[in-house]
């Protein structure tokens, strides 16, 4: 093709592509909402679809389309959309990214939005995960807890004790486990640790750790007291005192110990619920791994958590019509096939009681089993948090794990330097 | 000057573990794309996959409309290139000609435009697109990257214009050639190396733009290709490994092509401004 008619094609091209326009709202009475999801695997891209596909078959007035967003880039990409009053009407998050937006006032408050079944359904400590001041700024529906995932012929051969949820194991026995599990180059646990800091935080409430204190005049100061201490203690002394924690994925993600986790280089591997996906997809065939409870401490089983969310945009004209569709993307049913879709767990109780949620296919069962204990994580309240822990509490956690600092060190630079950050945002 | 063997060894040495290290992660992209779930959960990964699969191209494009994102970045990028080269040209030759205060004004800013952040910008440029209803169109999104690729487009061609002699300007100027079929007539095809390295930099910057492309296209049917590949990957950096890399490996394929098509005249373009006559 001669260069003047490849110009002319790509203009052609160019301008055909260059329609403005979509954006919400009513066209000829009928509404249009847009609903930005960050589902991403095959099976919940396609339960997410289905129900879009299913209101709209039974709304013909209110209509939805449905957004896919990604977890990547989402809060950057909302807090363009919100400025530019451009957002999309149902937002799909996480409760620990909500707290800016939602003392931004750029979420709606859904206390007078939502149905009393829906109300009533999702249990007080998981509403708490997106309550912020008086308001509620998110819908609380998925959550995991961390569990290990174990090998389980290496736990049958080595005739240790298999935990359950009713008789997990403590913190002392499993460490007591990993070390028996170690040796010839193999090890008890890989800790995936490349985001240290919500892991440890998460985890310490078993122990009854909080770090954040909350005080009398509302301000959050940070303690890093006994009960805090065991989890981190713990992970330290496996790596560097027993050598029964691998070194080297102390800074890996969750998927890259799990090569190693087949290779039979460790027995457990600590991950959320939902990897129980990939371990299916990627296993090799005949490789047996089962699902085990964490460790529990002083608080047993308690875990923090930081659930999925769906929100309403505060600058949305239909937001009546909106929290009807999340009350039907969360029927009881519909939070099944989501939670299905995702690995993960639903936080309504009507759901959880569902038998497809309480097979032993997967281990379904006994992640279902420690809903009851799964809390808000502690730091999804506190101002100033995300900045805490990019800047004092990774690389604390970080130095510490890998035996650069004491323990005495990591409680310094928590407290004083974690205080300072906090401060500047309680002024 | 003469080169010894052991240097020459030496040089060849180093040229070929540049050439592995350039090349390495293409390879590895490309070895990911066929192998199957579960030999990339192996402890021991291999170069050429055991087992190869087309499973990932299929679910890649069975969850995700690639061929239509990928129309939407061809659209978006050749747009930008077009547009910028067609703005930069005169331009540049106003610059490299005229050397007043302004051009060297102009210059300056050009340079300083470059060290602006994304961020920086996104919000005030999102607002000024939402006043021209230029929000999720692909006509917003071409100026946006125009406006981006303009400053170095300009700055690249501003240099292989000094490189053209100025005697043949004025020798066309003699001959009763006006200032805009000058341009046309006798610098411009003199330029083309030059426009076309200039082109080929605004659309390979504008078909790899995620983050513009991501907080300006809202409806999913104007998505682009690198925003579209974001949807493999899942909370906490998870990702569906293998038709990640399936999608990854054909989004690169079309800058591959472009370079491979046009690399002689790239080159030539390059070497353009490289010598002060």
């Amino acid at each position: 093709m001669r260069p003047r008619r490849l110009l002319a094609l790509a203009l052609t091209l160019l301008l055909a592509g260059c329609t403005g326009g979509g954006g919400n709202g009513s066209t000829n009475g009928r509404i249009t909402l847009r609903f930005q999801s960050l589902a991403w695997q095959d099976e919940s891209v396609t339960a997410n679809k289905e129900l879009v596909k299913e209101w709209n078959a039974t709304h013909p007035d209110v209509k939805v389309q449905y957004v896919q967003g990604s977890w990547d880039s989402v809060h950057d990409q909302l807090l363009t959309s919100f400025e530019g009053g451009e957002a999309p009407d149902i937002i799909h998050d996480a409760s620990d990214d909500l707290a800016d937006f939602a003392y931004g006032g750029y979420l709606a408050d859904l206390r007078d939005l939502l149905p009393a079944r829906l109300k009533s359904d999702i249990p007080q400590r998981s509403w708490e995960t997106a309550t912020f001041g008086d308001g509620i700024y998110g819908v609380p529906f998925l959550q995991e807890p961390r569990v290990l995932i174990a090998n389980a012929t290496w736990l049958k051969k080595a005739g240790v004790r298999i935990p359950t949820p009713e008789h997990p194991w403590s913190w002392p026995e499993f460490r007591d486990i990993t070390r028996r599990l170690s040796g010839d180059g193999k090890y008890g646990v890989a800790w995936p640790l490349k985001e240290p800091v919500s892991a440890t935080l998460n985890l310490s409430l078993s122990a009854g750790g909080e770090l954040f204190h909350r005080g009398t005049d509302g301000k959050v100061t940070v303690r890093f007291d006994a009960a805090d201490q065991v989890v981190p203690r713990t992970i330290h002394d496996q790596a560097d005192v027993d050598h029964s924690a691998s070194p080297t994925t102390l800074g890996s993600g969750g998927s890259d110990t799990l090569p190693g986790f087949f290779g039979g280089k460790y027995a457990m591997v600590p991950l959320g619920f939902s990897y129980r996906q990939q371990i299916v997809q990627q296993a090799p065939k005949g490789f047996d791994w089962q699902v085990l409870p964490a460790p529990a401490g002083a608080d047993g089983l308690t875990q923090g958590v930081s659930p999925q969310t769906l929100s309403i945009a505060e600058d949305s004209p239909h937001k009546k019509e909106a929290a009807e569709f999340v009350d039907f993307l969360l029927r009881p049913r519909n939070m099944v096939r989501l939670a299905l879709g995702d690995w993960m767990l639903p936080t309504g109780t009507q759901a959880l009681k569902d038998p497809a949620l309480h097979t032993t296919k997967d281990d379904w069962a006994t992640g279902t089993a420690l809903a009851d204990h799964l809390v808000s994580a502690p730091a999804q309240s506190v101002r100033g948090y995300p900045e805490w822990k990019d800047k004092v509490a990774t690389p604390a956690f970080q130095e510490y794990y890998s035996g650069a600092i004491t323990l005495a060190e990591l409680r310094e630079r928590l407290q004083r330097d974690g205080n300072l950050v906090l401060a500047r945002y309680q002024r | 000057m003469r080169t010894s063997t052991g240097a020459r060894a030496g040089q060849y040495v180093a040229l070929l573990a540049y050439l592995v290290f350039l090349a390495f992660p293409f390879l590895w992209l490309i070895s990911t794309a066929f192998k199957s779930p579960r030999e990339l959960g192996s402890l021991h990964p291999t170069w050429i996959p055991r087992h190869p699969t087309l499973a990932n191209f299929r679910q890649a494009f069975d969850e995700q409309p690639l061929l239509h994102a990928a129309l939407n970045s061809l659209l978006a990028a050749l747009g930008a290139a077009l547009i910028a080269v067609v703005i930069a040209t005169p331009m540049a030759w106003v610059m490299a000609r005229r050397r007043t205060l302004l051009a060297r004004a102009a210059t300056g800013w050009v340079v300083v435009s470059q060290a602006f952040p994304f961020v920086l910008v996104i919000i005030p440029l999102f607002l000024v697109l939402k006043n021209l209803r230029l929000i999720d169109s692909l006509a917003g999104l071409v100026l946006v990257y125009v406006v981006w690729s303009l400053p170095f487009a300009l700055w690249m061609l501003v240099g292989y214009v000094r490189a053209v002699p100025a005697e043949l300007e004025e020798a066309a100027a003699v001959d009763g050639a006006g200032k805009l079929r000058t341009l046309v007539s006798v610098t411009a095809p003199l330029l083309a190396p030059g426009i076309v390295a200039t082109a080929l930099f605004a659309f390979v910057t504008a078909w790899n733009e995620f983050f513009f492309a991501l907080v300006l296209l809202k409806t999913p049917e104007k998505q682009t290709l690198p925003v579209v590949l974001t949807h493999f990957i899942g909370a906490e950096g998870v990702a569906d490994l293998g038709p990640l890399a399936a999608a990854a490996f054909l989004a690169t394929l079309p800058s591959l092509l472009v370079f491979a098509l046009i690399q002689r005249r790239i080159t030539g373009g390059m070497l353009t401004g490289a010598v002060k006559s």
